[in-house]
C-alpha cells in the first residue's frame, strides 16, 4: 500500500533543456541498471525474505527507488521540454521523438525498452541479496558515467545525490546479507522432519 | 511558488530525506537506541512542519489533510514541473 507524497525526494530545477543528456539519463529510468528495475527487483524479492531486517530493507529501499524513478523521469521531462523536433533529431533523438514525442518512456540509452530480463527474483535470500549488491554497484557506475558525460551543474547535482544513495543501499544490503547468513548458519533443530517447511 | 514556500518545502524535503535514511539504517540496526531517539525527533519536527505547510499551501499527502472546495489536490505545480 502506498500514498503519494506530492514532492520530490531531492530538488530538481534544470534551467536549460539538453536532449543529448536526456537520451543518456533515460537509461536510469528504464535501462538495465535503472530505477524501475531496481524498484521491481526489491519489491518482488521482499516477499520471500527470511528475516525482519531483510524484509524491511527490501520493502523500504524498493520504495525509495520509486522516488528515484520519479526524479529521473523529472530530469528527462525537463531536459526535453520545449525542444523543437528538428533540434531533437540533430541531437540523435529523431527515433525517440517518432515513437514517444517528448514523453518519458522506460528504455535504455540505446533504445531497448524496459525488460524484466535485467532482474531476478530467485526465492533464495543469499542469491537475491547478492544480486542486489551488484545492482547497486552497477547503478552507481552508471551515474558516474552520466556525470562524466555532463557539464551542467543543474543536472550533475541530482545525479550526484542519486549516486550517493546507491552507496548507502549497497551498505544496507551488505548488512542484511550478513544478518541472513548468520541466521541460516545457526544450528538447526528439526522437531518436525527436515524438508518440511517450518511455517 | 514564492521563495518562502520554496524554502519551507526544501526544509521538509530535507527532514523527510533524513527520516528515510535513518529508517534504512534502523532496518538493519534495530537495537540502536540513540538512532531511534534521533529518528523520533526527526519525525516530530517533520510532522509539525508538514502540517504548517499543508495548511498554508495545500496538500502534500492526501490522507494527512482535509480539503476546501474546489478539490485542492489537483492544483499545480506537480513535483516534476520546473518551479
Amino acid at each position: 500500500m502506498w500514498f503519494y507524497d506530492k514532492k520530490l525526494q531531492y530538488p530538481i530545477k534544470i534551467k536549460n533543456s539538453n536532449p543529448r543528456m536526456a537520451k543518456y539519463i533515460i537509461s536510469q529510468y528504464g535501462g538495465p541498471d535503472g530505477e524501475l528495475g531496481a524498484s521491481v527487483r526489491y519489491l518482488s524479492q521482499r516477499f520471500t525474505m527470511p528475516t525482519e531486517e531483510a524484509k524491511s530493507i527490501l520493502n523500504d529501499i524498493g520504495t525509495e527507488e520509486l522516488a528515484h524513478l520519479e526524479m529521473v523521469g523529472t530530469m528527462v521531462y525537463q531536459l526535453l521540454k520545449g525542444v523543437p523536433a528538428k533540434e531533437l533529431e540533430k541531437l540523435g533523438l529523431g527515433d525517440y521523438f517518432t515513437d514517444h514525442g517528448r514523453a518519458v518512456y522506460p528504455q535504455s540509452a540505446g533504445g531497448t525498452p524496459f525488460s524484466a530480463m535485467a532482474l531476478q527474483s530467485k526465492g533464495d535470500p543469499i542469491a537475491d541479496l547478492t544480486e542486489d549488491l551488484a545492482a547497486e554497484q552497477k547503478a552507481r557506475a552508471t551515474y558516474e558515467n552520466l556525470i562524466r558525460l555532463c557539464d551542467d551543474p543543474d543536472i550533475i547535482d541530482p545525479l550526484r545525490f542519486l549516486r550517493a544513495r546507491e552507496i548507502i543501499h549497497f551498505q544496507r544490503f551488505g548488512e542484511a546479507l550478513r544478518i541472513v547468513e548468520d541466521k541460516l548458519s545457526q544450528r538447526q533443530y528439526f522437531i518436525s522432519p527436515p524438508n518440511q517447511p517450518e511455517e | 511558488m514564492d521563495a518562502t514556500q520554496q524554502q519551507m518545502l526544501h526544509e521538509l524535503m530535507a527532514l523527510d530525506f533524513s527520516i528515510i535514511d535513518m529508517q534504512l539504517y534502523l532496518d538493519t540496526h534495530p537495537n540502536d537506541q540513540r538512532a531511534i531517539m534521533y529518528f523520533n525527533s526527526l519525525v516530530q519536527r517533520a510532522s509539525v512542519l508538514r502540517q504548517t505547510y499543508q495548511q498554508k499551501y495545500g496538500p502534500l499527502m492526501v490522507n494527512t489533510t482535509t480539503s476546501s472546495c474546489p478539490w485542492q489536490w489537483i492544483k499545480d505545480p506537480w513535483p516534476w514541473e520546473r518551479q
